[in-house]
């Protein structure tokens, strides 16, 4: 049912891609189709100029900035991407950017172009230590008072460093190392026949090549 | 008399308020009683959704969608389904379209329902609100007898849904699309000549159309400012292409028109969901991949491939294909996406969550400059907020 619209997508995401491309070939690193979604990567310093060709191009029009936020990769230089997810009401669109950030870096805010920005740039700050120069008010968001630390950061533990609870002697909430009754487990389940300990491979188990038919 | 002063001070509001609906902090500047800044500190039901997620299978993933926004739990599931769905490469059959379409606008109801009355009683109405419920529970148990729960379904499932419905099911959602009809008319009653109502509302947290698109809204706050844009009509997912309904717009962009167009988008739903119920196709309910759906408990007492399968998938999970979607959703209150980023593993690499509420809190600030202090709690309210969907 869905597949006619996802074909009409696919080519109508093609054609914006390509006016992207030429209009736009000195800020814009690539411009890729995955699957029918429009994605463009570009370097930080070229966000400003890119996001405001697109929100006022006649044949853009991104007019809606639906979503920031942050990916870590942290065997890659540069270490993380910020994505921006606009949305063209007018011709019925949708175009990702992608923009490689390393860490300690800063990208240019877009708060004035997008005011919408303004949250979820402080989130993407908040959560992953990504500065953004020139928004106005860059505090954390989610996270505690007083937190320390970048929380979605694949370096970060899922339990976290500091436990909070209410002291009825001392009548407040006081922060303690966090302390687990039993250490933590991730159990990464790839292959429930091994123990959790098992790297993150493809070809986890002798015979798992039977299923590709011997080829790697 | 001597000399007078003009100055500003700060007052809290929240966290804990009724007003706030949830855990919400507002650090206002005020003149008098004249609104001069808000600042919403949020963040209080934070509980790291997203991180907890890339620990999890997608799978195990599901239900957190259900805690999200905990009162329209279905579409949320709905938003994490269809992203799983796109980067496995699979579609969820006819019938399983249908029961999540249909299930989908009987939470959109259940949410407006909730929303609506309790802003109303925001507002000074206290009646709605306790008749609301009567009817909201109703539609829980439609949940629960689909599912086994009235609010954390877990029924949405990335190829399907969980179970199909049983018997005599249909029926009682006939009856319940009645019941809402009616309700919808007492509630209109109560409310929409009301004067009180109309002093609260008309003309308080007014956004233009423009302002209303830079700000990233969406879903009703959008319409209401006058933008005809719905993602069920313009980026149609499931069957909602072959479904029949109309996108109400308001005029005003004020709270008022917002209460209007949640009123409205009701009947439109409870239309669909009777649409739903009329075309319901026969046939599987999940896709006929067993090593994406468990397979029937039937099978797995005589069959060792069946029992294998079962447990690799509670176990281990399926593995998605390596790539990235940002799949969304006309959730209730807006907007409600995933950005997934996969790996190639049985867990998701990346998951972020765009809710629809989060970019309608942060105008807050804009919808209430000048206004005065008790309006706070109507702009609030006309928002629709939930704090389950904003904190993760």
């Amino acid at each position: 049912m869905t597949d006619a619209f996802a074909e009409t997508r696919r080519s109508a995401h093609q054609e914006v891609g390509d006016h992207i491309e030429a209009m736009l070939g000195e800020h814009v690193d690539e411009v890729a189709l995955l699957g029918d979604e429009l994605v463009v990567r570009a370097k930080p310093q070229s966000i400003v100029p890119l996001l405001m060709f697109l929100r006022d191009d006649g044949v853009c029009l991104f007019k809606q900035l639906m979503d920031v936020c942050g990916v870590d990769w942290p065997d890659r230089m540069p270490r993380f991407d910020v994505v921006y997810n606009l949305l063209s009401m007018k011709h019925n669109l949708r175009v990702r950017i992608v923009v490689p950030v390393e860490e300690g870096g800063a990208v240019p805010s877009v708060v004035e172009i997008f005011p919408s920005a303004g949250w979820f740039e402080r989130e993407t700050y908040d959560m992953y230590g990504i500065r953004f120069d020139g928004h106005p008010d860059l505090r954390r968001i989610l996270t505690d008072y007083g937190f320390e630390g970048y929380p979605l950061r694949k370096d970060f533990p899922l339990s976290g460093f500091v436990e909070v609870r209410y002291d009825d002697g001392q009548k407040r909430v006081v922060y303690e190392p966090v302390k687990l009754t039993q250490e933590f487990r991730t159990f990464d389940n790839l292959s429930p026949w091994q123990g959790p300990e098992l790297e993150r491979v493809a070809k986890a188990l002798p015979g798992d090549e039977k299923a590709t038919g011997g080829k790697e | 008399m001597a000399e007078t002063r003009s100055e500003t001070f700060t007052m809290n509001f929240g966290p804990q308020h009724p007003a706030t609906h949830g855990v919400l902090r507002l650090v206002l500047d005020l003149s008098g009683e004249v609104v001069e800044r808000a600042d919403p500190h949020i963040g209080l039901l934070h509980r790291g959704t997203e991180k907890l997620i890339e620990y999890k299978t997608y799978m195990q993933a599901l239900p957190y969608f259900d805690r999200l926004d905990y009162t329209s739990p279905m579409s949320e599931e709905h938003g994490f389904a269809l992203a799983v769905e796109k980067l496995l490469g699979i579609e969820a059959p006819p019938r399983a379209q249908y029961i999540r379409a249909m299930y989908a606008e009987i939470t959109r109801v259940l949410n407006h329902i909730l929303n609506l009355t309790s802003y109303a009683m925001d507002v000074g109405a206290m009646t709605p609100i306790l008749w609301g419920f009567e009817i909201r529970e109703r539609g829980m148990e439609l949940y629960e007898r689909a599912s086994g729960a009235r609010m954390h379904a877990n029924y949405f499932r990335p190829g399907g849904v969980a179970c199909d419905l049983p018997a005599g099911l249909t029926d009682r959602i006939a009856v319940w699309c009645d019941e809402a009809s009616a309700f919808i008319v007492d509630m209109e009653r109560m409310l929409t000549g009301n004067r009180i109502f109309r002093q609260r509302t008309v003309d308080i947290g007014v956004i233009d159309e423009e302002d209303a698109i830079a700000w990233g809204f969406s879903g009703p706050c959008l319409r209401a400012s006058g933008v005809p844009w719905d993602l069920r009509k313009a980026q149609p997912y499931d069957c909602y292409a072959d479904l029949d309904f109309d996108i109400p717009v308001g005029k005003n962009g004020d709270c008022f028109d917002r209460y209007l167009v949640r009123v409205e988008e009701m009947r439109q739903s409870i239309r669909i969901i009777r649409q739903c119920l009329q075309k319901l196709p026969g046939g599987p309910v999940k896709v006929d991949d067993h090593k994406i759906s468990p397979p029937p408990r039937a099978e797995m007492k005589r069959s060792m491939e069946a029992l294998i399968h079962h447990f690799k998938l509670f176990t281990e999970g399926y593995h998605v294909p390596a790539g990235e979607t940002y799949s969304a959703v006309e959730a209730p209150k807006g907007e409600f996406a995933v950005y997934l980023i996969s790996d190639g593993t049985n867990r998701p690499y990346r998951c972020h969550i765009r809710s629809p509420g989060f970019a309608h809190l942060q105008a807050t600030d804009k919808l209430s400059k000048g206004h005065m202090l008790a309006d706070m709690t109507a702009i609030i309210g006309s928002l629709d907020i939930v704090f389950g969907e904003i904190d993760r």
